[in-house]
């Protein structure tokens, strides 16, 4: 028997998943060195959906970013629109007022439900289970018909303005979202009832996938895949922004970081974002949305048709640009996957000097190794679904 | 995240490394301290260990091109401590004619990508790095596009991967 074994030729198989592969939802490519089922070595290779951002921002104005931010995670881009305005608002040293701060918590929070419903939507389809996946598709659904009623467009929105917003609420907007999360909240029941008890769910990925919190942090893990492995670290709380400070919601922790904590914790952060906007829309007060400054947001039509000083700020804001003083800020939001964080460098021009964004899902992305070495193959499925790794802006 | 807070960091930093340090700034609460590249590693390793600072999350690594500005790059590190919950931009200096800086991988693993990134964007060389090599863009594009010297509309023949 022995003797047989000693003879026996074998060696690593490497297969090669991706680019384009029906279980990797975005552009990736896993180079995956095998033996038998069990994962030797995984290289990660990204970059497919790389367009230059940074490169085009530092040729553009700094109000012609918010459309190029819209497609960085494009799941949730009012979050993205949101952090870069924020971040020139650093940069300028201005405030917004009170009702916009509102509006924008409400996009976000929209933003967040359109993103975790997708990612377990996702999840679900790829491991087996298409009915869950359209009860949350079709939640999404009614949650982008929110959001497009509220700013026109349901994935590129390009709604929020450096010093504002594009607009108010439109008419009978609160009616809307009682109706929607009346029915997201069924949807998600339904969802709840299908996956988080349903053995074969659970096989695939309970203890898959698991990190231990001092490696997640090594990592740069952020979002709820951190907060997964029961390190409660959230920016709208740590470092409130806006008006989370008045928010009361809670922070989801899981214990062991694995798959399935990591489905449970987005699960409970869907009704925790339904939680705020409610909040949200009954605190918020009337009054402006933008800043009275028409040097950094343009005044309305009306006024720039009529008076002179309006129209030469208007003419000077769109051909030059806004100018934020020389400097720099580091602006970080909560976004879909964690941490977003926008790098900006001034030098007094129209132009960003520098544009960088710090990518949640890059770092998750980029401890895909990590988390799948010595276990099977399909493990890479549902380990890669709840990283959520969104090529838009994964590889920017 | 007050201002008391924020110049513990810069004056713990300032004291330990007084030779490494060439400037602090606090520009809209955002704490700043501009370095040699030379001792990168140790400050890094002293932000993330000393029990005062605690800075265990490397949250974004990136390069500043200052073209006609000598030294023209700047290795820019936003770093965060849980502990703490406070923030800092480390930023050090790499002259043109020597790209090179000690790879931070050790310190946080975190690094690995956003190293790559940078050398990838920029062409900064990150000596230590266990696997250096372009990540955005293919192995074979020549030059690096973040640099401002790089022509904004300049096209290159997409060559397949090597696999």
């Amino acid at each position: 028997m022995s003797e047989i074994s000693k003879d026996l030729h074998t060696e690593y198989m490497v297969i090669n998943m991706g680019p384009s592969h029906p279980v990797t939802h975005g552009t990736v490519k896993f180079l995956a060195t095998l033996e038998g089922e069990t994962i030797v070595d995984l290289d990660v290779e990204i970059g497919y959906l790389h367009r230059g951002f940074e490169k085009m921002c530092e040729n553009s104005t700094w109000q012609q970013v918010i459309p190029y931010t819209d497609r960085l995670n494009y799941v949730s881009p009012l979050i993205n629109n949101t952090g870069y305005a924020l971040a020139v608002e650093k940069l300028l040293g201005i405030d917004v007022p009170e009702r916009c701060k509102y509006l924008r918590v409400i996009a976000c929070e929209l933003s967040r439900l359109s993103d975790h419903l997708t990612n377990v939507a996702a999840a679900g389809l790829e491991l087996g289970a298409f009915t869950a996946f359209l009860y949350f598709v079709e939640a999404r659904e009614l949650v982008w018909d929110l959001i497009e009623s509220l700013c026109g467009a349901r994935v590129t929105v390009n709604y929020v303005r450096i010093g504002g917003l594009k607009n108010d609420l439109p008419e009978r907007f609160e009616e809307k979202v009682r109706y929607v999360f009346k029915e997201v909240r069924r949807l998600w029941v339904d969802v709840d009832k299908l996956l988080t008890k349903n053995r074969i769910f659970i096989d695939r990925v309970r203890g898959v996938g698991a990190i231990s919190a001092e490696e997640a942090i090594a990592y740069g893990f952020t979002g709820p895949c951190l907060r997964a492995c029961g390190v409660p670290y959230d920016v709208r709380k740590a470092q409130p922004y806006l008006v989370y400070d008045r928010m009361d919601f809670e922070v989801p922790i899981g214990e062991t970081g694995d798959n399935y904590d990591k489905y449970l914790v987005r699960m409970e952060e869907i009704q925790q974002s339904m939680r705020i906007v409610e909040q949200a829309l009954a605190q918020m007060p009337d009054g402006p949305i933008n800043v009275r400054l028409p040097q950094v947001r343009m005044e309305p039509k009306e006024k720039i048709y009529s008076r002179i000083d309006s129209l030469i700020y208007h003419f000077k804001t769109v051909i030059e640009g806004i100018k934020p003083p020389p400097g720099e800020v580091y602006q970080a939001v909560e976004g879909g996957n964690g941490e977003l964080g926008f790098y900006l460098v001034s030098d007094g021009s129209g132009k960003p000097y520098k544009c960088r964004v710090r990518p949640p899902c890059f770092a998750l992305t980029a401890a895909m190794p990590r988390l799948v070495k010595g276990r099977l193959l399909a493990d890479i499925v549902p380990t890669f679904d709840m990283i959520n790794m969104i090529g838009g802006e994964c590889d920017r | 995240m007050g201002l008391m807070d924020a110049s513990v960091t810069l004056k713990k930093l300032t004291e330990k490394f007084p030779d490494a340090v060439v400037g602090t700034h606090n520009y809209r609460g955002d704490d700043t301290a501009i370095v040699k590249k030379e001792k990168i590693r140790d400050i890094c390793l002293f932000l993330r260990d000393d029990p005062d600072l605690l800075y265990n999350f490397m949250m974004d690594l990136t390069v500043v091109d200052y073209l006609g500005r000598d030294p023209r790059f700047e290795v820019v590190y936003h770093l965060y401590s849980l502990p703490h919950n406070r923030r800092v931009r480390i930023k050090a200096l790499v002259p043109e004619s020597d790209l090179t800086i000690d790879s931070v991988v050790s310190v946080w693993v975190a690094a690995d990508w956003f190293e790559r990134e940078a050398y990838d964007m920029y062409g900064v060389v990150f000596t230590g790095h266990p696997n250096l090599r372009r990540i955005l863009l293919y192995e074979g594009f020549e030059g690096h596009p973040l640099r401002k010297d790089y022509p904004l509309k300049k096209r290159q023949p997409l060559i397949g991967p090597v696999n």
